[in-house]
């Protein structure tokens, strides 16, 4: 389980953006009137994204009178769902997959990284609330491990010194690339295809 | 119709039929947790797994569909082998805690485990624990026993219609939790208790109180409003412990409402266990023999219509026939059992009965209720009516207060002006009623206590008339009462005869001084004050209000206490039967006028329970019918008034949770009522009828 289980006392008060709610009546469109439940989980979602990427009871309550379900029911599914946040995180949401294939390939150095670069333990924010550090399971990319989900983005083959060098990136307000640190495309073998090399560009590794 | 084998014998079955309920027209019972007949099916705790043939593994039989060539085993080694695997899980992280839980003894989890489990665990770590949870003053929760079959959130959502339970988080996590630790605010919570197949949720008032096997178990029925809901009393020795609902598919399928359930410990207290007689303004303890005398004495220099007897909401029907045979002899006519005031016209039965019965409601496609907020005045009739909409098809009109009635309705007005609107045509509700095939009016005993009550039931009948709800093959026409003696005081004619005098020249009499001697039976809902300087003789189970304004107490028995006919809402004569004895002196209630006529020098002709039924059969066959609601004949009744326009509907009752002695001398009752109303209306409540402290 992520960070969710630590549920503040305060809860500020929420309803959507204009511009959110324009998008939310978007969302609610896509679904037939009596299958409006459905936009249960993309609106949660636009939710946590204008809520500094964490839901507050009171969202998940607004969230469920809009579309006429049950205020338990968005309850059942945020908590359901790891990656809502039920508690607030940080700005750069950094969370490492430490699942067996991430484990094999080094995912206990990524965490202690970062960790010490951080300065905090698993599930805490930085005290600037520029980061929070969250332990995954699977991310679902084993054949590029380790892996680190930041935000939205996916950071593969990632060693000690790639780690450090995203979360200094991160630090001057910077976006590294995402993907593999490496420089393999996609889920290619590293260094290049070593089968099929026949059919693939010389430029791509081929003869 | 698909045939299938099941363990090599063939059965054709309903399309549509599960597995599980095939396997159980065979008789052949299969384990489960999750699956109840009344509720949607989940299929989530894998305990009802069978072998199928051609099937790769086991399947859940409660969600698997019955078709055509279709071979089961429910007792094969693979069938066996599933169940076992699947309790083994179950026990995983279920407490070894029996000892100490309230459900050991009648747990489906404790006898599946002995039935089917592996009589050893192998399990050697630490188990999970759960917080508890606050459900209320009536759901105890211990919530590490719980092995989250969904029971409780799927009653709750699907039958009592309060969505507020849930599942939150996922996996080993999973917890069952209330949105957000609120009390389950439903008339209905009661039964979470029996639909729980284990101890996580049991009942608060009953903790700790009793185990199953020491319990003396009685099938009776339920007085605490007009269903006349079927129950089961299990009591120990002088003492009823708790209160279950017992299966009748006509009633109350398999539900109670929280008062059925929880008000008896009202019976404990505030009782009347030994006659009074007023003597120098202060009620004195007195002897059988002296409160008779007092009485007689009095009655001896009256003339019959200076006497008169007000029938209130707990009363049977042997005893209204006692009372009646006893007045007629003294020759009083002044007879009244609408202590709410009503003066509709009672000469007609369909006019005042539940005449489509509470199963009828399954056939309703249309209702229009009129003053009536039937989660209140009848919450099993209300889950009924929820269970009907939820088929959909049901369209429901609502005259009277806007409330939440678990389901979603046309609100057409609150007063008599919207009523008239509908009866004259004019508002628009009036073509769902003429497209219906199976129209339906509930008119609530409220519009009927009102002092155009005849009108409104003319205007009722007219509606009913007009909008093709009095066929051959169906009427339409309901009344639902709230009390749950007034059917049975209307049939047996407990009202005004030649001359005599309703309720209002009952009282109006008593404070000019032309009635001196009025019996109250259990009547307490009257305003005591207006009975100016008459003798009241008090008889009933309580010392509510009636009690203290009364000149002679004759103590009588609860339902609980004596064997006695009650007539429910749709005119379905059942009996309750004497689970424990009344305490002190007090009698069973017919007894009483029995051996007050004998004294009074007006010898009653019977001297049984059975030679008072042969008598009561003999003018009223249909209520020897026991169990049988017997069709009303449908006449005129009514008469054309007016309406008042500006008056609205109002309920009445007001406060679910006290209507009645006992229910307002119960302790959990006040407790329902501090959490659902607020502490101001509990604290009142329970000032108001003097049994705090």
């Amino acid at each position: 389980m992520s960070a969710s289980n630590k549920v503040p006392t305060w809860e500020p008060p929420f309803s959507f953006t204009p511009e959110n709610l324009a998008k939310a009546h978007k969302i609610i469109a896509n679904y037939p009137v009596m299958r409006r439940a459905s936009a249960l989980m993309p609106l949660l979602e636009l939710a946590q994204r204008q809520n500094d990427n964490w839901l507050p009871r009171s969202a998940m309550d607004f969230v469920a009178d809009m579309i006429g379900v049950p205020r338990v029911q968005a309850y059942e599914v945020a908590t359901f769902y790891t990656m809502y946040n039920k508690a607030p995180v940080g700005k750069n949401m950094v969370r490492v997959c430490t699942t067996t294939p991430c484990w094999l390939r080094g995912s206990d150095d990524i965490v202690a990284t970062c960790k010490k670069k951080l300065g905090v333990d698993m599930g805490d924010i930085t005290e600037d609330g520029q980061f929070s550090l969250h332990e995954v399971e699977c991310s679902g990319a084993c054949v590029n491990a380790p892996v680190v989900e930041i935000n939205d983005d996916y950071y593969e083959d990632v060693t000690p010194e790639a780690m450090e060098r995203i979360i200094d990136a991160f630090k001057r307000g910077e976006k590294p690339k995402a993907g593999s640190q490496i420089g393999r495309q996609g889920s290619c073998p590293e260094g290049g295809p070593t089968t099929l090399k026949a059919f693939t560009a010389p430029d791509q590794g081929g003869e | 119709m698909p045939k299938l084998t099941i363990d090599g014998n063939e059965i054709e079955v309903a399309p549509g039929t599960s597995v599980l309920q095939a396997c159980e027209q065979l008789g052949i019972e299969i384990p489960r947790f999750c699956y109840h007949d009344r509720l949607s099916v989940p299929a989530n705790c894998r305990m009802c797994l069978v072998e199928m043939e051609r099937a790769p593994k086991p399947v859940a039989s409660c969600a698997m569909p019955c078709s055509d060539g279709m071979v089961i085993k429910t007792d094969s080694e693979v069938a066996k082998k599933a169940r076992k695997g699947v309790m083994e899980f179950l026990l995983i992280n279920h407490p070894l805690d029996c000892p100490i839980c309230d459900q050991g003894g009648e747990c489906d989890l404790q006898d599946q485990a002995v039935a089917y489990g592996m009589g050893k665990g192998r399990y050697g770590e630490t188990k999970r624990a759960v917080p508890d949870k606050d459900m209320g003053p009536l759901i105890r929760t211990v919530m590490t026993r719980c092995i989250q079959c969904t029971r409780c959130i799927r009653f709750a959502r699907e039958i009592a219609g309060v969505p507020d339970l849930g599942a939150v988080h996922r996996g080993e996590h999973m917890e069952i939790t209330t949105y957000v630790d609120k009390a389950i605010a439903s008339e209905l919570s009661g039964n979470l208790v029996d639909v729980c197949p284990v101890g996580a949720l049991t009942s608060a008032p009953y903790a700790f109180a009793a185990r199953p096997w020491e319990l003396r178990k009685t099938e009776s029925v339920d007085v605490f409003d007009a269903v006349g809901s079927n129950i089961r009393i299990d009591a120990r020795g002088g003492e009823v412990l708790r209160v279950l609902p017992r299966l009748n598919e006509d009633v109350n399928e398999e539900w109670i409402s929280d008062k059925t359930r929880y008000a008896i410990d009202g019976l404990k207290r505030q009782r009347l266990d030994r006659p009074y007689v007023r003597k120098n303004g202060k009620l004195q303890a007195a002897s059988w023999d002296e409160a008779f005398q007092a009485v007689a004495a009095k009655l001896a220099g009256l003339d019959g219509s200076q006497i008169a007897a007000v029938a209130g909401d707990q009363v049977d029907v042997e005893t209204l026939v006692a009372y009646k045979d006893l007045l007629t002899a003294l020759g009083s006519a002044n007879l009244e059992c609408r202590q709410d005031g009503a003066t509709f016209d009672a000469a007609t039965r369909a006019g005042y009965i539940f005449n489509t019965g509470i199963a009828g409601i399954e056939k309703a496609d249309a209702i229009l209720l009129v003053g009536t907020n039937p989660r209140r005045e009848a919450a099993i009739i209300n889950a009924r009516i929820r269970k009907r909409f939820l088929q959909g098809g049901l369209t429901v009109g609502v005259i009277g207060e806007k409330a939440d009635l678990t389901y979603a309705y046309e609100h057409i007005g609150t007063d008599g002006a919207a009523l008239l609107k509908v009866a004259s045509g004019e508002h628009p509700f009036v073509q769902v009623l003429k497209n219906a095939k199976n129209p339906m009016i509930i008119v609530g005993s409220g519009a009927l206590a009102r002092a155009d009550g005849a009108a409104v039931q003319n205007v009722a009948r007219n509606i009913a008339v007009d909008n093709n709800m009095i066929r051959e093959d169906w009427n339409g026409f309901n009344v639902l009462h709230a009390a749950a003696s007034r059917v049975g005081a209307l049939d047996v004619g407990f009202l005004p005869g030649v001359g005599g005098k309703d309720l209002a020249g009952i009282l109006a009499g008593a404070q000019s001084g032309a009635i001196s001697l009025v019996f109250l039976l259990g009547a307490d809902e009257i305003d005591t004050t207006k009975l100016g300087s008459a003798f009241v003789v008090y008889q009933g189970h309580h010392g509510d209000k009636g009690a203290t304004r009364a000149d002679v107490i004759f103590p009588g028995s609860a339902y609980t206490e004596k064997n006695a006919t009650f007539v429910n809402t749709e005119g379905r004569p059942q009996l309750t039967r004497q689970a424990v004895f009344a305490p002190g002196e007090a009698k069973e209630d017919w007894k009483i006028v029995r051996a007050l006529s004998a004294v009074a020098g007006k010898t009653l002709a019977y001297d049984s329970l059975a030679q008072l039924r042969a008598r009561i059969a003999k003018q009223w066959p249909h209520l020897s019918a026991i169990g049988d609601a017997t069709p009303a004949v449908w006449g005129a009744f009514g008469v054309a008034g007016p309406v008042i326009e500006a008056q609205a509907f109002v309920s009445p009752v007001a406060n679910f949770y006290m209507t009645d002695p006992i229910s307002r001398a119960s302790a959990t009752m006040a407790r329902c009522t501090d959490t659902f109303l607020g502490a101001a209306e509990g604290a009142s409540a329970q000032a108001r009828t003097g049994t705090h402290g």
